[in-house]
């Protein structure tokens, strides 16, 4: 019988973090982004029925990009876990600080145990306070380090290439269609530098809106109110239809080159994982 | 694994494995005791006193369903709370009205709302109303045991079919059964009063307005001939609970709108006790 090679465990470590990384980067990126209602989700996925972004708890977004079958093992676990604690205490106890913790906690375990394969996640838990202030984001990579987040974050692929981007360009109180149209550029910036166009059937966006009547604040945007936001643009000289979602993203335009420099304290230190 | 994953902090087991989108499922599982219906009693002689809550009504019009009850609760014949709620919204097109045991009613109302959330939230749908209208049976079977104690849960059921496009009622009883209201019903001990009243008023091209007048004068007659079941507090400005679910869901009356009715109802009573009066022949 021979013995098996010594591998040290740093080797052992970085191969496995390069396994998960690599599965995560063949899906596509998505990002999640502050604005001046609360937080929107924005990722391109072709499909209408298998979600990236999902309610956890009241005030609660998920979103994940990787493979399928364990971010949603992950997101029911979740949801398990905030409806159980929700229903032992109450529901103000769910918070995404300890929903993140939890988190962390498996993908950390199950990174560090050689009986199991690294979970090819990367997540992103969200909750919108009652003020921009009160908002939170937690990106929680593969190997179960946590990371809080301010402003904007991308997960997935290329991930880091639109981060720069948005970390340039996003600015405290945007409204809901600017952000829209941030994360829509910055998602169509391709590898390489170039663009293309991705059409609005393939986007994915929900929003958690602190605004909303209801307890729960989570709600996807599809359809019509979608085309309108993307459209909030062209439409600004006819302000005709004005409902409160779709205000003035003209202004914002030039004030988006002036606010880059204030934008940039806000700029999060970028997380440790990262290459 | 299950021993040892607690102390690092990672999800249990149970959490992440895969199963049914009920929360009662994966409740019965993994914490048997926090189920209302699961815990042993010990053996009791005679019934437990504890408050009651009393009279729920319901009503279907073209377009929803309204969903009221009155807001006294008794223990024996003390009055044991004057506002409480005994309707709630189970999800944004269904709404449940409880008569029974107001502590297990309210704890059953919470579960069962908890139950529709969850499967929403794991299945990206919601329940058929069929659907919920069943889950509902489940628990109020899950309760018989304590129903056998005096701690019975009588709820009613109501809501908006998205796929039917109306308004629908259903009813239970201790051990479960299930069974659909047509036009209008009721629950608790003042439920034979106030569907007299109902039986009397209803029709079938009734308005949203007219409806909500209707279960506030069948909570009035409840409240007139049983004295478990609470009328109008003017005096202290408590009103029933009114409730509608049409196609764009679940809305509770204000307190204004509701006071508004209930003193109109009042206004009419002072001069005609009984009520409206249905044509003889």
């Amino acid at each position: 019988m021979s013995t098996p090679f010594y591998v040290s465990p740093q080797q052992a470590m970085a191969d496995r973090a390069e396994y998960a990384r690599k599965g995560i980067a063949r899906g596509r990126s998505l990002v999640v982004l502050q604005y001046a209602d609360g937080i929107v989700f924005v990722g391109e996925n072709p499909s209408r029925a298998l979600h990236k972004f999902s309610e956890i708890y009241d005030r609660i977004g998920f979103a994940a990009a990787g493979k399928y079958n364990e971010y949603e093992n992950l997101r029911i676990g979740g949801v398990r876990y905030a409806d159980l604690r929700g229903y032992t205490y109450d529901r103000d106890d769910v918070t995404a600080r300890g929903l993140a913790n939890v988190y962390a906690q498996t993908l950390g375990t199950i990174f560090s145990s050689a009986a199991e394969k690294p979970y090819e996640v990367e997540l992103v838990v969200a909750e919108v306070g009652a003020t921009a202030d009160g908002d939170q984001i937690y990106r929680l990579p593969h190997d179960g380090s946590i990371v809080d987040e301010h402003g904007s974050v991308a997960v997935g692929g290329s991930s880091e290439q639109i981060s720069t981007y948005l970390d340039q360009r996003h600015r405290d109180g945007m409204s809901l269609a600017e952000a829209l149209k941030l994360a829509v550029q910055a998602l169509s910036r391709d590898t390489n530098g170039g663009e293309r166009e991705i059409p609005a059937e393939r986007l994915e966006v929900a929003v958690l809106d602190r605004t909303r009547p209801q307890q729960r604040k989570f709600k996807r945007i599809v359809g019509r109110q979608l085309a309108r936001l993307l459209e909030a643009d062209g439409a600004a000289s006819t302000p005709t239809d004005a409902p409160s979602d779709t205000e003035e993203p003209d202004g914002g335009e030039t004030a988006t080159d002036t606010s880059a420099d204030t934008a940039k304290p806000d700029a999060e230190p970028s997380g440790d994982d990262k290459e | 694994m299950e021993a040892n994953t607690r102390s690092t902090g990672r999800l249990p087991a149970a959490f992440l494995t895969p199963g049914s989108s009920s929360f009662m499922d994966f409740l019965s599982h993994h914490s048997p005791d926090m189920l209302p219906g699961k815990r042993s009693l010990p053996p009791l002689q005679g019934a437990i006193e504890a408050p009651h809550g009393t009279t729920i009504v319901a009503v279907t019009f073209p377009g929803g369903v309204v969903l009221a009850g009155d807001r006294r609760a008794t223990m024996g014949n003390m009055i044991a709370q004057r506002d409480i709620e005994k309707v709630f919204p189970a999800d944004e097109y269904s709404a449940v009205g409880i008569a029974g045991t107001a502590g297990l009613a309210v704890e059953m109302v919470k579960l069962f709302q908890l139950e529709l959330e969850h499967f929403e939230k794991v299945e990206g749908a919601q329940l058929s109303l069929e659907g919920k209208a069943n889950r509902l049976s489940t628990m109020i079977r899950s309760n018989l045991a304590m129903a056998m104690q005096g701690l019975a849960v009588v709820p009613l059921f109501a809501g908006w079919d998205v796929d039917r496009e109306r308004g629908r009622i259903f009813s239970y009883d201790v051990t479960g059964g299930r069974s659909e209201e047509l036009g209008y019903a009721s629950t608790g001990s003042g439920s034979i009063f106030a569907r007299g009243a109902m039986k009397k008023l209803y029709h079938e091209e009734l308005t949203e307005q007219q409806a909500t007048t209707l279960v506030i004068q069948a909570l009035y007659d409840a409240a007139d001939d049983d004295s478990a079941t609470g009328g109008p507090d003017v005096a202290r400005r408590i009103y029933p609970i009114v409730t509608v679910i049409t196609e764009d869901g679940f809305r509770r009356l204000t307190d204004d709108e509701s006071s508004e009715i209930a003193r109109a109802i009042l206004e009419r009573r002072l001069s005609q006790p009984d009520g409206p009066r249905a044509a003889l022949l």
